[in-house]
């Protein structure tokens, strides 16, 4: 399948001579939720702010839909909904009039029930006459989604979507974003919560220094990078780990109380548990508990990032 | 065409308009009759007649066109200074929105604001002078360029200003200085011969010009001097907001 978008040797440079992306190549398929994730600085906004045509690229291409960003920008930017990371509003507005301008100003015609559904699916429906300065944070961040789904784009981008809101709000946030990927819509979300990436994302970029260092599917991320752990508890501490032992590469820890073997499913390391257990026993080390941990998203996020400074 | 897009900026404009009225329209009619007051009545009295023409009923036409320079460079700077003060005019940039649509919208809004209040002072002028218009169709074609011009000027300052000052400086340091030796209050044959040609620098004076000589056929320089200096302020602006938007200055990086 033809991607939504394409990015080819796309880079940016700035006025000051930062270079903030770095011939950068990607596809987003469609109907995929895209979690790009990066540290400060690392070039996620320059990113997304050249997809949408907030920022002159200074070299490379990128097409939406097939359409070249600079010479067909109206049918690129046609298909593109733009959450912004900063609150930025009109204070003075009314919620039903900021939406409907947005509708407008993408090149739609009037469609209140279109709008009215949009109000309705963020809970703003009841705010619909208020003055925008009179909503509250997260109302503001629900209103900014509403202006970018007003004109019914193809893909959304999402710049730190949940940044601010409380959990309530960004759990909604995340039903709104899994509804809309059900409708067909590609949403492509930047954020430094990588529960959230863990939680929503198909498939996770990670930007660092304006290069994507790693593009995978998170399920096949986890896998392949998600180390697991077993860590049992000692009846007795041990001073040092046996040499019948040594092939493990166990580690001590808890001053010698807890016994730590590291394996990765991918290489089959489940089978030498038992393999290890019984040595264990043969060795006449007793445990009296044990528990199994896998590495969140976030530290392989930190790795990643780590190992490509 | 993004009709809908040009329709929903002018709109919005508009609508800012209703939203500021005392300051949009009451304003600039509440200070346009205190010069009649003060000028036409107070000191006018004691003025002879210029040309055929009382002093206050001279002083309509540089009264409407003082108006009309300071609001359509102060509605058209604003209109799109506060968005980029604010950060919403990442909505703009990002909408499938072709500069030339951009401009016909702000721009549009800006001007049609200004020949309203234009319009409206003078009805205000009817209530304190009589005056009469001698050629209608040149006089709404002087207002429509003026406002339009004044309007691109007042733009391009809203895209120049970084901060509120700045969107002030113009309109005040110069906008206004011009407007005031600018033929509004008197003829340019008032003045020494010196200064008279100093005034032929000032490009307040062909606007002012022309636009009385559409009231009253009096002129301080030939109308069509007048027409064509007009339309020259007009490409001038035009070409300066169309390298804007071609560079991107001041609104993308």
């Amino acid at each position: 399948m033809q991607p939504i978008i394409s990015i080819s040797a796309l880079s940016k440079t700035y006025a000051g001579g930062f270079q903030a992306l770095k011939g950068i190549d990607l596809d987003i398929r469609q109907g995929e939720i895209f979690a790009l994730l990066g540290p400060n600085g690392a070039g996620k906004t320059t990113l997304i702010g050249t997809i949408c045509g907030i920022v002159r690229p200074s070299a490379g291409r990128v097409r939406v839909g097939g359409h070249d960003i600079i010479s067909e920008y109206r049918a690129a930017r046609s298909m593109i909904g733009l959450v912004p990371q900063e609150l930025t509003t009109d204070a003075f507005e009314s919620v039903w009039g900021t939406v409907s301008f947005s509708r407008g100003l993408f090149g739609k015609a009037p469609n209140p029930a279109h709008i009215e559904k949009v109000l309705r699916e963020l809970s703003l429906w009841d705010k619909r006459n208020n003055k925008i300065i009179t909503l509250s944070g997260g109302m503001k961040r629900r209103l900014l989604i509403a202006k970018a789904l007003s004109h019914e784009p193809q893909v959304l981008f999402l710049d730190e979507p949940t940044a601010g809101v409380d959990v309530e709000l960004r759990r909604d946030m995340w039903a709104l974003v899994r509804r809309l990927r059900e409708s067909g819509v590609t949403v492509i979300l930047t954020t430094h919560y990588i529960e959230e990436a863990e939680e929503m994302a198909d498939r996770i970029g990670v930007i660092n220094k304006g290069e994507i260092v790693l593009v995978e599917e998170k399920a096949e991320l986890m896998r392949k990078l998600g180390k697991k752990q077993l860590t049992l508890h000692l009846d007795a501490p041990l001073a040092e780990i046996p040499g019948r032992l040594a092939d493990y590469g166990l580690e001590l820890a808890g001053g010698g109380g807890q016994l730590v073997y590291t394996y990765d499913d991918a290489r089959g390391d489940r089978a030498s548990i038992l393999k290890l257990l019984e040595d264990l026993a043969a060795a006449g080390i007793a445990f009296k508990d044990l528990q199994t941990s896998q590495s969140s998203l976030e530290d392989i996020f930190v790795s990643l990032v780590k190992d490509s400074r | 065409m993004n009709w809908y897009a040009i329709r929903a900026i002018y709109h919005f404009e508009m609508a800012r308009t209703r939203r500021t009225l005392l300051q949009s329209i009451v304003s600039p009619v509440i200070s346009t009759s205190l010069y009649f007051v003060v000028f036409g009545a107070a000191i006018g009295s004691r003025i002879p007649q210029i040309g055929e023409v009382s002093y206050g009923a001279f002083l309509v036409p540089g009264l409407i066109m003082l108006s009309l320079l300071t609001q359509s460079v102060s509605n058209a700077s604003f209109g799109i200074y506060f968005p980029r003060f604010s950060g919403t005019i990442y909505e703009l940039l990002s909408a499938p929105v072709s500069y030339f649509e951009a401009v016909l919208a702000y721009v549009g809004a800006a001007a049609t604001k200004s020949v309203i209040v234009g319009l409206i002072i003078l009805a205000t002028a009817a209530l304190f002078v009589p005056f009469s218009i001698a050629h209608p169709f040149w006089m709404i074609l002087f207002l429509l360029l003026t406002s339009v011009t004044f309007s691109l000027i007042g733009f391009i300052i809203g895209i120049w200003a970084d901060n509120f000052e700045k969107l002030q400086l113009v309109p005040l340091l110069i906008i206004t200085p011009l407007t005031f030796l600018g033929d509004s209050f008197y003829s340019i044959d008032m003045l020494p011969p010196f200064w008279q040609t100093v005034s032929l620098f000032n490009p307040v004076v062909y606007l002012v010009s022309g636009f009385r000589w559409s009231f009253y056929g009096i002129a301080d320089v030939g109308v069509a001097v007048s027409l064509v200096m007009t339309l020259l302020f007009l490409a001038v602006a035009m070409a300066v907001v169309a390298w804007i938007f071609k560079t991107g200055y001041r609104l993308k990086n």
